[in-house]
């Protein structure tokens, strides 16, 4: 049983912490490309301009409202074809773009995390004291501080549960980059499985590595939010 | 080819997928929702010995991806098949659909616990002892009491936690099982036209725009006394004033 998950070339444990090293690194590259997008969109929607706005909340309802799968067909099929049409009309000659599913599942998530998270950065801005920021004019501060000693440090606060549990979400949504062939967790579990034909063994064992990440993340989050919160009056 | 054409030729492959992701959904949502109510006041008032293995059972199903649920079930059912095969349940664990199924209910009853908790608990103290005041048994005041007022708490949160399993509900297409997804990804297969995917995009928001409309009419159901007792109170005050 201990063999099964020894290092080296008789045991599967190098082969499953490789996978599970790479699903650390897309979800980690994924997060702030999503949290960026995310302020985009939220800044959009949060806009006086009646289009941006518009364009903005189309893009959370219809995002929010696809299968992540999808999107992630989307764009793996879709974009890598897109770009070899641009690139066959621009360049005849130069060879096709193969986008990797690395990156393919970057964009995804990126873009699955966007939808989400700029939900929660509205509703924190929108939670902020108007009367702050009124203070922050009186006292003859431009937008842009106001945006950065005023806003920033308490739209974090009160976005901070929220954009948590859609760190756990994308964290559990890495899975899905393993059906377009990225060697993650996922996908080197199965490949143990393959040739072990131990399909239980190694998929309870995946789930434990998840489930070690996901209780490890909500604890790393639980003092995040005792930080984020120690200069509030308690009521 | 053009996007209608795409529809045009395809669409019964479409729709059919469309019929198995409403089954696989409203099925898994369904069966979830008979046993979270009673996990759920396990959860509110169960005691210590009760408490941890639901506590476990809903970590593991909250932090581990559905994806990886479902192959250890699908897939881990071949470690299990002379003995599964002896119990005569080889047949049921071999379709992908009943494992799709089986892993959705699950996980889906996970999620509906943790939300009933949270009505539960949102129910006041006080219609709890007035319901003991006037004699009711435990029974009948889960019944008559609690139950209706933290369902109508819950409600919300529940339409949400359906709608995410109908989205969840796509990776079934993983392990061959031709709900939306699955036929979306056999059309592409044959034409490599990119609109297929735009298609089963729309199918999915219709859906939910459809289950949401169907939602927010049971939740005005669910209230209806609250809304009758508005007009009654302007019925009322229009009478007074008439006898005034």
């Amino acid at each position: 049983m201990t063999d099964l998950f020894a290092f080296g070339d008789t045991g599967w444990g190098d082969e499953i912490l490789h996978g599970l090293l790479v699903t650390i690194e897309l979800a980690l590259v994924t997060l702030p490309v999503g949290l960026a997008l995310g302020f985009l969109v939220a800044f959009a929607a949060l806009s006086q301009n009646r289009a941006l706005r518009t364009l903005g909340n189309g893009y959370t309802t219809v995002m929010r409202g696809i299968p992540e799968i999808l999107t992630l067909f989307v764009v793996y099929n879709g974009l890598g074809m897109g770009l070899n049409a641009a690139l066959s009309r621009l360049a005849p000659d130069a060879a096709p773009i193969d986008l990797s599913p690395f990156l393919a599942g970057v964009i995804a998530l990126a873009l699955v995390f966007a939808a989400f998270s700029a939900e929660v950065i509205r509703g924190a801005f929108n939670a902020l004291d108007p009367g702050q920021v009124e203070a922050g004019r009186a006292i003859g501060m431009t937008p842009g501080k106001i945006l950065r000693r005023i806003k920033l440090p308490q739209v974090w606060r009160f976005a901070l549960p929220g954009l948590g549990n859609l760190w756990i979400n994308m964290l559990k949504d890495t899975a899905l980059v393993s059906v377009i062939a990225l060697n993650d967790l996922m996908r080197m579990t199965k490949v143990a499985v393959g040739v072990t034909k131990q399909p239980f063994t190694f998929y309870l064992f995946a789930c434990l590595l998840y489930w070690a990440m996901c209780v490890l993340s909500e604890q790393v989050l639980a003092q995040m939010e005792r930080r984020a919160n120690r200069g509030v009056r308690r009521v | 080819m053009h996007p209608i054409e795409v529809l045009g030729t395809y669409w019964q492959q479409f729709l059919t997928g469309a019929g198995i992701t409403v089954a696989l959904t409203g099925l898994s949502a369904i069966l979830a929702a008979v046993i979270a109510p009673l996990l759920a006041l396990v959860r509110v008032a169960g005691n210590r010995w009760a408490q941890w293995p639901l506590r476990l059972y809903i970590s593991f199903m909250r932090g581990t991806p559905l994806l990886a649920q479902l192959f250890l079930v699908y897939y881990g059912a071949g470690q299990f098949r002379p003995t599964l095969e002896a119990w005569g349940l080889w047949s049921f664990f071999r379709d992908p659909f009943n494992c799709a199924l089986l892993v959705f209910a699950v996980n889906s009853t996970a999620y509906q616990t943790e939300i009933l908790r949270g009505g539960i608990q949102g129910v006041p103290p006080g219609e709890v002892e007035a319901a003991r005041a006037v004699g009711m048994t435990r029974v009948q005041t889960l019944r008559r009491v609690v139950f209706p007022h933290a369902y109508r708490i819950a409600w919300p949160a529940l339409g949400n936690e359906i709608i995410l399993l109908m989205k969840a509900s796509a990776i079934a297409s993983v392990v061959t099982v031709f709900d939306i997804m699955g036929r979306t990804r056999q059309v592409f297969a044959k034409t490599f036209d990119f609109s297929a995917y735009l298609w089963a995009a729309l199918l999915y928001l219709a859906l939910t725009a459809i289950f949401i409309a169907l939602w927010r009419l049971a939740e005005a159901r669910l209230s209806r006394h609250i809304d009758a007792r508005e007009r009654g109170v302007g019925t009322e005050a229009v009478t007074r004033g008439a006898g005034a």
